[in-house]
């Protein structure tokens, strides 16, 4: 395939922080401001807006209706809601811009999850006949995705403390995020477990938060920005429900998004990976095939901070602000939905004019 | 890089109360499967898929492309999940189509389900609190509105509700199949919300709909005539403030707009042939006759009162029996858009409208406030 010019113009995020005292609606109506004042764009310049949401979250139907308040529609929007990570819905605009009828478009993706409880949750998003009954819930999933890497010899318990220590450290210079500390590696794998062989570090924060970016094509980009942020390609792929169907120590989906994005046919300075639990990014640097070159969660990816769905879309935040400071040329984003990474969405992102 | 996108494959499930004959998977599978059969492929012709459903908590399942990649054939490609409020099934087939037409993916499977019998709909319908009104009780107001301003008689509620359980009868995966329907039976069913009669309200259905999408070449090589996607338009504004209008809202007249200028239609009533439009409630039908412009303010009831909306009419509304006699929400706005594509095929059987080239597939949500509608025709490019 080959895609139309389409780059990120503008990016905005909240602080990731246990709970958001207001709604969701306030947060996304402060980042559309602050985007649309960067660019100087009124919001009748926004040719289609989409967010991504879940209204499980706030165990509220339709919560995702009230969202429309805080990123604008009157008069009315060209508009659409995905309830999936806001990355999705950067990807349903990516394809929308390809048409050229449209050439700005509003993206966001927000999640409060300090009204429920994530454990009792997100069970739900299992089989409902085979596993929801068993309650079966992330955390739990991750310390079968963790302990099959352990028996598998592709990582020790080590190696999830050196993910967790080197996150925690990076967060500690992001604005953002909610957790974040200089710890060593010895001191965290002197923890107690609290999911064997999981320990409470190798957990995301429960956090609130929203994303926003605004895309936009070819030229119409280059008047919005000095320094666009072109989106290369934006692929996902899913895997099968049946945990028992996969191996849980390899991530094919992400492999075979990154073999359609093309993502080797040049350095890739920077990659923003949803590690929602250490042993992800084990899985995921492997199946990526990513190079010691190659900075993985400067931001301190979700261990620092995992606002549910806006956590991929913060993500595709965190590599364009490097390429867009120059501290990166091109950048691979990842967001992740379902149990153990069952869910993969990667975005080639790159610099230039 | 714009590619043309064709309808090649319908499917649906038989609508009831309740289908414990099938699971969540076996619900959407039915589907997809009659409509890859009607389109001639098999699984491994399809590049993405596009679900769309109401609210999570209507079955309980949490993010339900997770568990239904399987059963949808989906592993190891594109899946992602639409959810606008009752709009949803057209806004899905949009998303559907914008796949195909943006070039980047040329066979796209795209699904709407409901199994409203796993939870309480009228509770979720109400934002997930207990003593809810439902959705008739938010809309009968608007509607009282509407007879208010518009002079509209009461029987035109009634009109409406019997000629499409009529129409029903001729469609055999319609929820209703109300033989011995009549205006004294609507007018003598319990009053719910002044002014709607059960019978004037749908029903709460199982079901599923789906449809195969695929680019020019694609539609060449199908084993049945296509559906042409000549225009789609969305449209969404506020649930609420101060001076806006519930009976007429403005996104549901600048959506029509939008979707008229695509398509180059300039007397909509006229150059249409017959319209799927999202009628959950008796008397949204003259409401969106008015709000989409298909005629002026306040002459919608007279279209109606006509008889000029029943099969055979000169504009059918609903042949296929409507959201009055089946509605699976999530599934409800793709049904209308796949019921103006059979038209347009000419595979709509027994309540073919005859000659039908072009038609109109709608549907709304949340607070009359989200607005999705497509156009098909016969051919790629009609001339009006």
């Amino acid at each position: 395939m080959s895609a139309e010019e389409i780059a990120i113009v503008a990016f905005a995020q909240t602080p990731a922080v246990r709970e958001y005292p207001d709604s969701e609606a306030s947060m996304l109506m402060d980042l559309t401001n602050q985007l649309l004042r960067e660019t100087g764009l009124a919001r009748s310049e926004v040719g289609f807006t989409i967010a991504g949401s879940c209204d499980y979250l706030s165990g509220l139907p339709f919560a995702f209706v009230m969202n429309v308040d805080g990123f604008g529609a009157w008069p009315p929007v060209y508009e659409s809601h995905v309830e999936m990570d806001g990355a999705w819905a950067l990807f349903e605009a990516w394809v929308r811009l390809q048409m050229g009828d449209v050439d700005v478009a509003l993206v966001a993706g927000s999640g409060k999850s300090s009204p429920g409880n994530p454990r009792e949750i997100f069970p739900l998003q299992t089989n409902p006949y085979y596993a929801a009954p068993l309650g079966l819930d992330p955390v739990s999933v991750a310390g079968i995705q963790a302990r099959a890497l352990l028996d598998a010899g592709r990582a020790r318990e080590r190696d999830f403390a050196e993910v967790v220590a080197r996150s925690r450290r990076d967060g500690m210079a992001n604005p953002n995020a909610q957790v974040a500390k200089d710890v060593s590696v010895d001191a965290l794998l002197k923890e107690p477990y609290f999911a064997a062989p999981l320990r409470r570090h190798d957990l995301p924060p429960i956090s609130d938060g929203a994303a926003a970016v605004l895309v936009a094509r070819g030229d119409r980009a280059r008047q919005l920005a000095k320094r666009p942020v072109w989106i290369r390609g934006i692929d996902h792929r899913i895997e099968s429900s049946h945990l028992g169907l996969r191996d849980l120590t390899d991530s094919p989906s992400s492999r075979l998004a990154a073999e359609k994005l093309h993502i080797h046919d040049g350095p890739i300075d920077v990659a923003e990976l949803c590690v929602r639990f250490s042993p992800e990014e084990i899985v995921l640097r492997e199946a990526l095939g990513l190079r010691p070159s190659t900075r993985i969660n400067p931001s301190g990816g979700p261990l620092c901070g995992h606002p549910v769905m806006a956590t991929g879309l913060v993500r595709v935040v965190e590599v364009a602000r490097r390429i867009r400071d120059g501290e990166a040329r091109r950048g691979l984003a990842h967001a992740a939905s379902g149990p153990a990474l069952q869910q993969n969405l990667l975005c080639l992102l790159e610099g230039g004019a | 890089m714009a590619e043309r996108c064709a309808v090649i494959g319908i499917g649906q499930t038989r609508y009831a109360r309740r289908r414990d004959d099938l699971s969540l998977d076996g619900l959407v599978r039915e589907a997809a499967l009659r409509a890859l059969e009607d389109a001639g492929l098999d699984w491994k012709d399809l590049d993405a898929i596009v679900i769309g459903k109401a609210p999570d908590a209507l079955e309980g399942v949490l993010m339900p492309e997770l568990s239904l990649c399987d059963a949808l054939g989906a592993v190891g490609k594109p899946i992602h999940r639409v959810h606008t409020a009752g709009s949803v099934g057209a806004s899905t087939a949009i998303s559907a189509a914008t796949l195909v037409e943006s070039g980047l993916y040329r066979t796209v499977l795209t699904l709407g389900y409901e199994k409203q019998s796993e939870g309480n709909a009228t509770w979720a319908l109400g934002g997930g609190r207990s003593g809810s009104q439902g959705a008739g009780g938010s809309f009968a107001p608007w509607i009282r509105n509407y007879i208010r301003k518009s002079g509209a008689p009461e029987h035109i509620g009634w009109k409406v509700a019997v000629k499409d359980r009529k129409n029903a009868l001729r469609n055999p995966y319609a929820h209703l199949q109300l033989k011995d329907i009549s205006i004294e039976k609507v007018k003598e069913s319990p009053m719910l919300w002044d002014p709607l009669h059960f019978l004037e309200s749908c029903p709460s259905s199982d079901g599923a709909a789906a449809m195969v999408l695929t680019d020019s070449a694609g539609a060449k090589r199908a084993p049945r005539r296509p559906a042409w996607v000549i225009a789609h338009a969305k449209r969404t504004e506020f649930s609420q403030f101060p001076g806006r209008d519930t009976v007429r809202p403005a996104a549901g007249v600048e959506c029509a707009k939008a979707l008229y200028a695509k398509a180059g239609i300039k007397d909509p009533l006229h150059q249409i042939d017959c319209a799927e439009l999202y009628v959950p409630f008796s008397w949204y039908e003259p409401m969106w006759l008015e709000g989409h412009l298909f005629t002026d303010e306040g002459e919608g009831w007279k279209l109606t009162d006509s008889g000029a909306t029943e099969l055979g009419g000169s504009f059918p509304v609903n042949m296929s029996g409507g959201v009055l006699s089946s509605n699976p929400i999530g599934a409800s706005g793709m049904i209308r858009c796949l019921e103006a594509a059979s038209q347009v095929r000419g595979s709509a059987g027994e309540y073919q409208v005859e000659g039908a080239r072009i038609a109109l597939g709608h549907a709304y949500g949340g607070a009359a406030q989200y607005f999705a509608m497509w156009i098909v025709a016969s051919e790629p490019a009609p001339s009006f």
